[in-house]
């Protein structure tokens, strides 16, 4: 464990020290904003409606019309800004040759791929924290329920775990960071769309599809309901996407 | 200390190394010697724990490379071919991490580090981001990230390639200093580096061994037959043909006038009557000594035999 702590706070600086993070983030937030913003509004403009409307103040529902859709967004721009975080992890290390300095060192395998797994999820955790201005100025302004939203960001935070994991395989298959990311979105995108397939197959095979997909495990997230399938297809999820990465690993130092 | 037996290793079909065995013993400064591609990182890159041999053992001070892989790593200082260096990091930090990294507890990093800054001469360096260093310096924060443990053994794979003149006369330096209190493992297709640093060599071409041995006795040994180098004052047609008509001499070459090259038998000792016939005819020796191959000739000698060995 202090090993990978090692590791991780490495990354870590070397996140810091980099534009790149600076950009991903930049850029994280603006398109957050503006979906954010998109939300607010149209949600403050149908209140007006309804109260003109009805003439009585019947309150609409914050979580249902904000922060879950907002939550759902915010799941698809992460999906596209993960791979450029996860890219570097192991190509990088490769490309400069600094892979040998782990290798050589009493470290497990293991352990150096659990630091760059929390590395990831560290620097993606301060960008969701950044963007909680957000549903903190609702929670200050208005009445949300604050049970959806916490398991809301439970969701978010373990889906994330399955991205960064596809991220760091896709990141050790090659030393070529653009390479890591483009087959970083393709797998996150091919699970994504899983779920669309579940509604054309069968009743059978639609069901597994949907199980598989990541987007149908956050729905029940976002709601505000924890079911033990949904955490155990993440966490399931997040060790087979480190198993893989291990296994890619481990095989390359055999070739 | 090291014990290396019947080692291959293959990428796909491609041989790199084949039934390598030899040993270390502690103290010692070995010198890998071979031309590019010969197998020199292959072997040390197994040696180092970063990657498993296809065949064959390696243990070192009693450890499995393979086996007890983790209680290995401990005891050995790596400096790979290409250092692997982190460009965008403070070198004090790099080796602040490198520290961590090979289990010296953070209590003690801070004065790790500071002593291998003293050993590598990096004082100058220590707070500048290491890819805007000179590759000198690059190097010797390599060299500085192999020594933070303090470990036994050192392997260190072409230390001095790619550096200037006066940088690899530091380096060269800097690694012999750190031969009293090391085991060090040196690769280098440059010979008379291995000359200068080590005092065994071990001669490597196309994944094979093709000579371990002590310097001197190499130079010994594989004189197949030896050379003499005569000159005189006076010569005329005659005397390459006297010296031809002694006996055990292979050949007799006028390299210039009045000095010729003698190939004889191996332990001749002819010089006595190269001398006399000399004398006799009055040509006025300068000089008679036997030529020594340079590690250079022995080197070319061997890896060349090698070739035509094979069909």
């Amino acid at each position: 464990m202090k090993n990978t702590w090692i590791i991780a706070k490495r990354d870590l600086g070397s996140f810091f020290s980099s534009p790149v993070f600076y950009s991903v983030t930049t850029v994280f937030l603006i398109l957050y904003g503006i979906v954010f913003f998109i939300l607010l509004n149209s949600f403050s403009f149908a209140s007006f409606q309804t109260h003109q409307l009805r003439g009585a103040d019947i309150g609409l529902n914050l979580n249902e019309m904000v922060i879950e859709p907002s939550f759902q967004q915010m799941a698809v721009i992460l999906l596209f800004i993960i791979p450029l975080i996860t890219m570097r992890s192991f190509a990088e290390e490769k490309k400069s040759k600094t892979f040998a300095l782990l290798l050589s060192s009493p470290v497990r395998l293991e352990e150096i791929i659990l630091g760059k797994f929390l590395a990831c999820m560290i620097v993606i955790s301060l960008m969701m924290l950044l963007s909680g201005y957000s549903i903190g100025y609702l929670v200050f302004a208005g009445q949300p329920e604050i049970g959806p939203i916490l398991t809301g960001y439970l969701g978010i935070f373990l889906m994330t775990g399955c991205y960064v994991s596809m991220g760091l395989f896709a990141s050790s298959l090659t030393d070529n960071q653009i390479i890591a990311a483009v087959i970083g979105f393709g797998i996150a995108l091919f699970i994504w769309f899983i779920g669309w397939g579940a509604q054309a197959a069968g009743p059978e095979l639609g069901q597994i599809l949907e199980y598989l997909s990541l987007i149908t495990h956050l729905q029940h997230f976002l709601k505000g309901l924890i079911d033990s399938s949904d955490l155990a297809y993440y966490l399931s999820f997040i060790l087979f996407g480190l198993f893989l990465t291990h296994r890619v690993l481990e095989s390359s130092r055999w070739r | 200390m090291i014990e290396v037996e019947q080692l291959s290793k293959s990428y796909g079909p491609r041989e790199a190394i084949r039934n390598l065995s030899f040993q270390i013993e502690k103290g010692e400064v070995v010198g890998f010697l071979g031309p590019n591609g010969a197998g020199k990182s292959t072997t040390m890159n197994i040696l180092s724990c970063i990657m498993p041999a296809s065949s064959g053992s390696v243990k070192i001070c009693g450890f499995d490379v393979f086996e007890q892989s983790l209680e290995t790593r401990k005891l050995i200082g790596y400096l790979p071919e290409t250092p692997p260096l982190y460009s965008d990091m403070v070198a004090s930090d790099y080796l602040t991490f490198a520290a961590r990294l090979r289990n010296v507890p953070s209590r003690k990093a801070r004065s790790a580090v500071e002593q291998v800054i003293e050993k590598c001469s990096l004082k100058d360096v220590s707070n500048r981001v290491i890819g805007r260093l000179s590759k000198g310096y690059q190097q010797r924060v390599g060299i500085a990230q192999a020594l933070i443990h303090d470990p036994d053994i050192l392997i260190l794979d072409e230390p001095t390639i790619g550096l200037d003149p006066i940088q690899i006369i530091e380096i060269r330096k800097l690694i012999q200093d750190l031969a009293s209190s090391h085991t060090i493992i040196l690769s280098s297709h440059i010979l008379p580096e291995i000359t200068q640093i080590c005092k065994r060599v071990i001669i490597i071409s196309e994944g094979e061994i093709v000579a371990v041995d002590s310097l001197e006795s190499l130079t010994t040994r594989l004189r197949n037959g030896e050379r003499l180098i005569l000159k005189v004052r006076r010569s005329d047609g005659e005397t390459i043909e006297k010296l031809r008509a002694l006996d055990q001499t292979n050949a007799v070459v006028e390299q210039e006038t009045g000095q010729f090259t003698i190939d004889c038998e191996p332990n001749a000792n002819i010089q006595d009557a190269i001398a006399k016939l000399a004398l006799d005819n009055n040509w006025g020796i300068v000089e008679l000594k036997p030529a020594s191959m340079t590690l250079e000739d022995i080197f070319l000698k061997l890896t060349l035999e090698e070739n035509e060995v094979k069909p």
